[in-house]
């Protein structure tokens, strides 16, 4: 399977990149544009995103997420074996280090998009259903997750880049 | 206040978690 590893971080590359816009478009701009639209008297209203936008948009995400994952999970248990998982810890291996810091961070990442906020998303766009006060809980359950998601992207990018090419600012 | 309730203090605590884990990677692979 060695010979298929440069399509795997390919893929792994694309979801990514798909996982991780999608989170962005989720907290930049969907989120504030949504309470902009609810507060907004006049307006059209939130409904149309909530049916035709977010719905689309958390098929690509969850499904992102899960394939980011295994083609990573499978590109760094091939090129760093197991101890990146257990951080390097007794190599003195810079990169095993980062990467399996990076590989920890998009693990506790795909936990959150699974079990945090798609279960929630569900109550919240009424997919599954839920009482107000479900709903209220669901958002913000989902919304700390998300937003814990954007900050852990960060580092998490970070140290992806860091296995390969040095931390930025050391 | 939860910092993640505004975008600013989101990444605030993204750039701040990446600077501590920085220091924890170079004490772990023992740099």
């Amino acid at each position: 399977m060695e010979e298929l590893l440069w399509l795997d971080r390919g893929i792994h590359i694309f979801f990514g990149v798909l996982w991780v816009g999608l989170l962005y478009y989720f907290n930049f701009v969907q989120v504030p544009a949504m309470a902009e639209a609810a507060a907004d008297k006049d307006g059209p209203g939130p409904a149309a995103i909530a049916k035709y936008v977010a719905p689309r948009a958390l098929l690509y995400f969850r499904h992102a997420a899960l394939g980011t994952w295994v083609t990573g999970a499978w590109y760094m248990m091939a090129i760093y074996g197991h101890s990146a998982w257990t951080l390097g810890i007794g190599k003195e291996s810079l990169a095993t280090t980062y990467i399996g810091i990076g590989a920890w961070l998009g693990t506790i990442m795909l936990f959150n998009v699974w079990v945090l906020i798609w279960p929630n998303q569900k109550k919240i766009l009424g997919i599954v259903p839920a009482t107000d006060d479900e709903k209220a809980a669901a958002k913000r359950i989902a919304f700390l997750a998300s937003r814990s998601n954007t900050a852990m992207s960060i580092p998490m990018l970070m140290f992806m880049m860091a296995a390969g090419h040095g931390l930025p600012f050391f | 206040m939860n910092p993640l309730d505004t975008i600013k203090g989101t990444l605030i605590a993204g750039f701040v978690l990446a600077a501590v884990l920085a220091y924890v990677a170079k004490c772990i692979a023992g740099m």
